[in-house]
């Protein structure tokens, strides 16, 4: 099963790699991870997303709460939550698929961020299904690159989520 | 007042009670070691080598209960303690080791005798600091003290650059301290342990299994008084031994791979297993699935992700052990009747218990004038006094030790039981005889542990650290060549020690007493002898070579497939 994971840690040197140590030194899975500092500038929230069954879940979630330096941990519900990643996309664009990667683009409403007469550079956010969606239906005319940040995920409703 | 960072430290130390610490000099230390030169208020002891110098530390914290201290200076002294560090951290002893750093403005350039220790030793502390500023210098060793000791007790590292150790600030120790991400859980969930009692007054086939935690929690007097108030048998791991007496009848020893028979049959056929401040090891359990197959189980643990990390749990007590059992005596105390109830419940239970206690117990045959490694660890119990406290090496002999030297104490047996570190049992000895340097301290290794880490040797002459070594001597690696008897064939591959050492010449070269056994009626006389001599003594044993030690359960087995002859 696919976790995301929020983990809110101190915002100072080290910690990243003890996080980052802990999946290694485990056996754990990392399939993306995103780190920024958050509106208070001592915290940096980390997201990842990892597998694992129910047993391997809770001992992530267990032993990430477990590091000195980890405040708190937040095992999102996808219904609870909602994700978001970026992705910029360099797609082959010549001659009659120029105007193809147009069309998919302003379908998923991607911004055109660079062009040049053999390809275009994409800029594409949403939901990590719909992201991937889009780059489906743009490999067939020749994905060139394919750079993303990884989901970012906030929980729905008005309660925000401090230290 | 300003003092300088060297200082600051030292003053620390004094203020968290540290009146003995073991350390190794070194040019990243310097500063250090010229304060402490006039500063009387801590012993400061000189080991032949950093990892015996953390081992020492981790001894200590062993026996005392106090939290441990070492030094080492940066690069090969810092790598030289990963060893021991790592031993401290399977086993959850609280330590700090302070280790020299070269200059801050130097880290990274790959500087004279430096190293990431930071990031070596990150999966192998609890947590771990680097001291950019001096003035951050108080509050981090506060912090480092106080994560060491407090919940899953473990060491910390703290790495002190050459500029800090310099740099001069106000001293002041805070008073306490706050750690936003560490909050460690100390009451037991009241409900959970109501739950636990109302699950412990119904069975009829329950067991006891104790971990070390039970000793580093200080918790050997609460679990001895529950296990007696509910008739409940007690078994325990290597480092559960002591926590409860094997002398009394409510106990069965060791379980585990060389455990008791009647243990690994009580577990295998319990109806409640309760596990308190224990981990599971795969040493314990043998094959998961086959492990207390018909048993619920409750676990007490300080640590939630030791809680179902290897088997599954039916009721989890996360809280501080002491303080869990303390409340959990005070819920038993209620239920009078119930309690006598249960122990007619039980009855049939410690018959059997007592049936496999009979039918199969840990035993050896002495013939002839060879002498049995069993034996001299009986011999060892019989003639040494009832607080002695032991250490072991890793191998036959630790489980010898396990098997037949019948702890009641706790703190009295000092054993690497996680990382399974030969070279451990002379220095831990060493430690805890710097504690107690009334008590008796014996090592007890083989030959092979013991070449591991004997420089010792000298610093126990040097500092009168009249710590008694026990060699048994079979001139093997006799662990590692059971196994390649039992599994490989009898191809006895590099496990044979051949060369003829003379232990007795090498125990006078640096200023001990050496004094050898080779025949069994010689055995008494050598121990005897040199619990009466005043200082170190090195006693040689020369057992049978290739005895094995019995029952065993085959990694990957069942706690009931054990070879018992």
């Amino acid at each position: 099963m696919r976790h995301t994971i929020a983990v809110l840690v101190e915002n100072e040197f080290g910690v990243l790699s003890r996080v980052v140590g802990l999946f290694s030194g485990r056996g754990f899975n990392i399939d993306s991870l995103t780190v920024a500092p958050t509106n208070d500038e001592s915290l940096s929230r980390i997201t990842l997303v990892t597998r694992g069954d129910e047993q391997i879940i809770e001992q992530i979630t267990k032993q990430l709460n477990k590091l000195i330096d980890v405040i708190k941990v937040i095992d999102f519900e996808p219904e609870n939550a909602i994700e978001r990643e970026m992705v910029l996309v360099k797609v082959s664009a010549e001659d009659e698929s120029r105007a193809e990667v147009l069309r998919i683009a302003d379908i998923f409403r991607a911004k055109v961020i660079d062009v040049t007469p053999k390809s275009y550079t994409l800029e594409a956010t949403g939901a990590p299904a719909k992201v991937a969606a889009m780059v489906e239906l743009l490999r067939p005319l020749g994905l060139k690159e394919l750079v993303s940040t990884g989901p970012v995920v906030i929980g729905r409703g008005a309660r925000g989520w401090k230290g | 007042m300003k003092l300088n960072g060297a200082r600051i430290l030292l003053e620390c130390l004094k203020r968290e009670g540290v009146d003995t610490i073991f350390g190794y000099p070194g040019g990243t230390v310097i500063n250090l070691y010229d304060e402490l030169f006039s500063f009387k208020e801590i012993k400061h002891i000189l080991p032949r080598h950093e990892q015996a110098g953390v081992h020492a530390a981790d001894g200590y914290a062993r026996a005392t209960g106090k939290v441990g201290v070492a030094i080492a200076t940066s690069g090969p002294g810092a790598t030289n303690t990963i060893t021991a560090i790592a031993t401290a951290y399977m086993d959850s002893i609280p330590m700090v080791i302070i280790t020299g750093q070269v200059p801050t403005a130097l880290i990274g350039n790959d500087a004279f005798q430096e190293a990431d220790i930071i990031g070596i030793t990150r999966p192998c502390t609890k947590h771990n600091f680097l001291v950019k500023d001096v003035k951050d210098l108080a509050l981090i060793m506060k912090k480092a003290f106080y994560i060491a000791r407090t919940g899953r007790p473990g060491p910390v590292l703290v790495d002190l650059p050459k500029d800090v150790q310099i740099a001069q600030t106000e001293f002041a120790y805070p008073e306490s301290v706050e750690i936003r991400g560490y909050k460690p859980t100390v009451e037991g969930h009241p409900k959970q342990i109501e739950k636990a009692v109302d699950v412990m007054l119904q069975t009829k086939k329950a067991v006891i299994y104790v971990g070390g935690g039970v000793i580093l929690g200080n918790a050997a007097d609460e679990l001895t008084k529950l296990a007696h108030q509910l008739g409940i048998p007690v078994t325990m791991t290597l480092n559960g031994l002591g926590s409860f007496p094997e002398d009394d009848d409510l106990s069965l020893g060791m379980l585990g791979m060389h455990g008791h028979y009647c243990a690994n049959m009580a577990v295998s056929n319990c109806d409640l297993l309760i596990a308190v401040a224990a981990r599971f090891d795969d040493r314990v359990t043998g094959k998961i699935a086959a492990f207390a197959p018909h048993a619920k189980i409750i676990h007490i643990d300080v640590d939630p992700t030791s809680i179902k990390k290897n088997v599954r749990v039916d009721l989890p007590i996360v809280g501080d052990v002491r303080e869990v059992l303390i409340r959990m005596l005070k819920t038993v105390d209620k239920h009078k009747a119930e309690v006598e109830t249960l122990k007619q419940n039980l009855a049939p239970w410690i018959e059997q218990i007592n049936e496999w206690k009979s039918k199969h117990p840990v035993t050896y045959k002495q013939t002839g004038s060879t002498i049995k490694p069993q034996y001299v660890i009986q011999r060892l119990r019989a003639l040494s006094a009832p607080d002695a406290i032991l250490a072991t090496d890793v191998g036959q002999h630790q489980m010898w030790v396990a098997q037949f030297f019948q702890f009641t104490r706790p703190r009295t047996l000092l054993s690497s039981g996680g990382l399974g570190t030969m070279g451990f049992g002379l220095p831990a000895a060493m430690g805890a005889q710097a504690a107690f340097p009334e008590r008796q301290v014996l090592a007890v290794c083989g030959d092979g542990g013991f070449q591991m880490n004997m420089q010792e040797l000298a610093t126990l002459v040097q500092n009168r650290l009249n710590v008694k070594i026990v060699i048994l001597n079979n001139n093997f690696l006799g662990m590692v060549r059971q196994w390649q008897e039992l599994f490989f064939d009898k191809r006895y591959s590099s496990t044979c020690m051949e060369l003829p050492i003379d232990f007795i010449k090498l125990a006078e070269a640096f200023g001990a007493v050496g004094l050898q056994a080779s025949k069994v009626d010689e055995v008494d006389a050598v121990i005897k002898k040199a619990f009466e001599i005043e200082g170190p003594v090195l006693m040689e044993f020369k057992v049978a070579r290739e005895e094995k030690v019995l029952p065993m359960v085959p990694a990957g087995a069942s706690l009931t497939e054990m070879v018992l002859t």
